[in-house]
């Protein structure tokens, strides 16, 4: 009995590790905060400077943003908000879906649930990975997306990358940022992701630390009614 | 009923206690239940202060404004219209005349229930049972004696003076509504936050 | 004042008989050990699915255009939104896990066989209506693994001679997937099946308390009228439904004895599934899949549709089948051989502390063999893993197949006569 419990025990705890092993390509850990205002809201500017032309975050409202950013609606409103009208709006932009399928490929996803979708580790990653790449139509390729169909958006900040043939990226080169100053930038971008991918996340786990203490307490209880009552039984 | 045989205070303090513990439990677990059924962001969103421009309204004329789903009546008072709120024929029929109920915010507690005494703001939602009064506009003296205009409930035929004070002898209990405004400018106003709020009550 | 109106309404209808005659009075054997808290933990997770889609249902659009989009207006827009999906979506996953522990030991304690068949079927029937409610509803919230996943399942039907094709048509409603077939499931999802599971669960109880509970001893717990000396029975009073025909030994009262014990093992069990809600979710992946965060999409594939871990064992059946039709058949036939249990086992000796030795390793092999299954079918195929999954589909099968056979001069130890400690 006690050997039953234990094998089913294992294979319950084992099979989510096994699984969560084998993820494909190599991904650099993104390491980012999300208890960090300043990095979300460095990752918000750089999110409207460099993505939102394409991206939307059609999910997303501007002024939970704000508020979850600590940023007053005023500031928001003069500051933050190129699309848009008022502050409950979704953070989307005029793209046309149609015409935009046709220059890239196919349409720029939105990218409120990105995070969710591929992980915080690809999308930092993915940003730091493109190289030149001839044969693509935007000249650019990417490591961790092959053939994607996105130019090299941030290439005035990052350079560009080259691939050698075992696959190995080499440095960047040519861009206004130093190696450092990039990935911190696309640290904040990751992290900015990750919180409009599950904006409630802070508030679910600082929750879930007061639900079990008190359960914990009512388990305490639970326990000397239980044992109480049991005297009974013999 | 019960089948214990023992009955000492221990047991009868751990099962109140464990209750007791566990009911509070069970007013937080109920806490997501209710508060879901609050206004969502998207309500919010849509109910959200509007933004009137007041400069083209003639005088006499009213314009109606849509403000979370209700409609809002602008009226420019002529000078005839303000005398008309303080005839003492008037006054004396009204319910309310001072504005002593909470229909209004504070700023808005006076003879004309209005910041600037021209221009009426008001929600056009009768106090009885909802519906949309009528803007009588030279044609009250059917309804209040002394009276050219003001408004009038088809519904059930509760009459308002043109501050939205309810008349005695009406279904309606209440002077119309003023909702929380201001003005951003000369020529426009914001309905749903009021002069000294920065964000208002969204 | 109460009392009264208690008198009142039990003239009327028999609310404090009833409550005697299932709770108060109840004889549960005293003996009832970790295994059987499962059944209660069932009940409460029922409860928690049922309210928490209800209140989902009050936000959720079931349209083509507007179920993703009102998935997250829910987890952002709507408070405490993402706490009642949240709550759902881990439910789901906890119904199964305590539902294939409660199944798991009624086979160790043989609690299937006579005279407890009819009790095992409705559980059957609930385990079947469990498993059409959750794949319905994981098509609602619209992503694009819900999309695929319901894809596969529904073109299983096209594997049945003759009318397969038009059958997939019917199910669907449309050529694809589409908004018609998410109507109808969303139909079904809330109030069909819903209403059919609490039917299946009150007469799953019915049944089980008409026969009594059976203990990990699988020793009677209801002796012939007059074979106990009165001392020797039960001190505590029971309903006059039971202690009518039987002398009862070695019992309880569910209540208080049984409620204050299982209130504990719920505080624990909530506290669990609250460390998985609150702090994993997605269940690693595997609660919520990956590919679910983009809507669905008809022209785009999820590099790998897995279904969600509670259908592993059976999916892996079909997969390792290399024929649609056979792999079908085989998937239902793993579900069959279940219902017809009780048949299989040709033995009287309940518990399998009085089973043999062979007994013990069968159902040991047989609870690898259905993990083994079941983590294969989340994983990708491969030649290796469709080796293993063949060799733990023939544990899967053997089990019920050689239990038939030794089941029927099995070399048991005499059951107790009562129930000890």
């Amino acid at each position: 009995m006690k050997k039953l419990i234990i094998t089913l025990v294992t294979a319950f705890i084992l099979t989510p590790t096994l699984a969560m092993a084998n993820s494909g390509a190599h991904l650099e850990h993104a390491d980012n905060d999300l208890t960090d205002k300043a990095s979300l809201q460095r990752g918000f500017k750089g999110f409207i400077d460099n993505c939102l032309g394409c991206h939307e975050l059609k999910y997303q409202r501007y002024n939970r943003t704000f508020k979850d950013l600590e940023i007053s609606n005023d500031d928001g409103l003069a500051n933050w908000m190129y699309t848009g009208e008022k502050v409950g709006d979704h953070i989307t932009n005029t793209m046309p879906k149609k015409q935009a399928a046709k220059w890239f490929g196919t349409a720029p996803p939105d990218l409120t649930l990105e995070a969710r979708l591929r992980s915080p580790d690809w999308i930092y990653t993915y940003l730091r990975s493109f190289y030149v790449d001839s044969e693509r139509p935007f000249g650019v390729n990417n490591k961790v997306f092959k053939d994607v169909g996105m130019p090299h958006v941030l290439q005035n900040l990052q350079g560009i990358r080259t691939i050698d043939e075992h696959g190995n990226l080499g440095s960047a080169t040519g861009g206004s940022m130093t190696e450092e100053e990039y990935d911190s930038f696309v640290r904040d971008l990751t992290n900015f992701l990750e919180y409009t991918a599950e904006p409630s996340k802070l508030e679910r786990e600082s929750m879930g630390y007061w639900v079990l203490g008190y359960l914990f307490i009512l388990f305490i209880f639970s326990y000397f009614l239980k044992k109480e009552f049991w005297k009974d039984v013999h | 009923m019960s089948n214990v045989p023992v009955d000492n205070g221990r047991r009868r303090f751990l099962t109140a206690a464990t209750s007791v513990v566990g009911g509070v439990g069970v007013v937080g677990w109920a806490v997501p239940f209710i508060g879901s059924w609050n206004p969502s962001e998207r309500a919010k969103a849509a109910g959200a202060p509007v933004e009137v421009n007041v400069g083209k309204i003639e005088k006499g004329q009213m314009i109606r404004a849509e403000w979370r789903g209700k409609p809002v009546y602008i009226v420019r008072r002529t000078e005839k219209m303000l005398a008309e709120l303080k005839l003492a024929d008037v006054t004396d029929q009204l319910r309310d005349p001072n504005s002593e109920e909470a229909q209004q915010p504070s700023y808005a507690t006076n003879f004309n229930r209005s910041i600037k005494a021209e221009l009426w703001v008001g929600l056009g939602v009768c106090t009885h049972l909802g519906c949309a009064p009528t803007y009588e506009k030279d044609t009250m003296g059917e309804r209040v004696k002394a009276l050219d205009n003001g408004f009038f409930c088809p519904c059930h035929g509760s009459t308002y003076d043109l501050s939205g004070r309810v008349f005695q002898g009406v279904p309606a209990p209440l002077n119309l509504m003023v909702p929380e405004h201001s003005y951003i400018s000369g020529d426009r106003i914001i309905i749903g936050v009021g002069p000294d709020a920065s964000g208002g009550k969204a | 004042m109460l009392a009264n109106l208690m008198a009142w309404i039990d003239k009327r209808l028999p609310v404090t008989d009833a409550w005697n005659k299932h709770l108060a009075q109840y004889p549960a054997p005293k003996n009832f050990n970790f295994w059987y808290i499962f059944g209660s933990l069932a009940i409460l997770v029922l409860v928690n699915q049922l309210l928490t889609g209800i209140w989902l249902t009050m936000d959720y659009n079931p349209s083509g255009e507007g179920a993703f989009a009102s998935i997250e207006y829910i987890m952002r827009d709507v408070d405490y939104g993402w706490l009642l999906r949240y709550m759902h979506s881990t439910g789901a996953s906890a119904f199964f896990v305590v539902i294939y522990m409660h199944m798991f030991r009624g086979l160790m304690y043989g609690s299937y066989q006579k005279p407890r068949e009819l009790l095992w079927l409705f559980g059957m029937l609930i385990f079947l209506a469990l498993m059409a409610e959750a794949f319905m509803g994981y098509l609602l919230p619209w992503g694009n693994m819900s999309y695929w996943g319901a894809q596969v399942i529904i073109s299983l039907f096209g594997a049945i001679p003759v009318i397969g094709d038009d059958l997939t048509l019917w199910i669907r409603g449309d050529y694809v997937i589409s908004g018609a077939t998410l109507n109808r499931f969303f139909a079904l999802h809330v109030a069909a099946i819903p209403l059919v599971l609490v039917i299946l669960v009150f007469f799953h109880i019915l049944a089980l308390h008409e026969v009594g509970s059976n203990n990990p001893e699988g020793t009677d717990i209801k002796k012939p009228k007059g074979s106990i000396p009165e001392e020797e029975q039960s001190k505590f009073k029971f309903h006059k439904n039971y202690t009518d025909k039987y002398d009862i030994v070695d019992a309880i009262p569910f209540h208080p004895y049984y409620s204050v014990k299982d209130i504990m093992y719920v505080v624990a069990f909530i506290f669990i599934f609250c460390w998985v809600m609150f702090f994993h979710p997605d269940g690693g992946g595997y609660f919520m899949e990956a590919p679910n965060f983009e809507p669905a999409n008809g022209l785009k594939t999820p590099p790998h549709i897995a279904p969600v871990w509670y259908f592993g064992p059976f999916y892996t059946i079909l997969r390792i089948i290399p024929s649609k039709g056979i792999g079908a058949i085989g998937m239902f036939a793993a579900i069959i051989v279940l219902f017809l249990l009780p048949w299989f086992d040709r033995g009287v000796v309940k518990s399998l502390k009085s089973r043999s030795k062979l007994h013990t390793f069968n159902l040991i092999q047989f609870a690898i063999s259905f993990i083994v299954l079941g983590v294969l079918g989340t994983k990708a195929p491969s030649p290796m893993n469709n080796m293993i999954g063949i060799i733990a589909a023939f544990g899967y099968f053997g089990f019920f197949v050689a239990l038939w056979f030794y089941s029927k001069n099995e070399k048991t130890k005499p059951v107790p006569e009562r129930v000890s400690g």
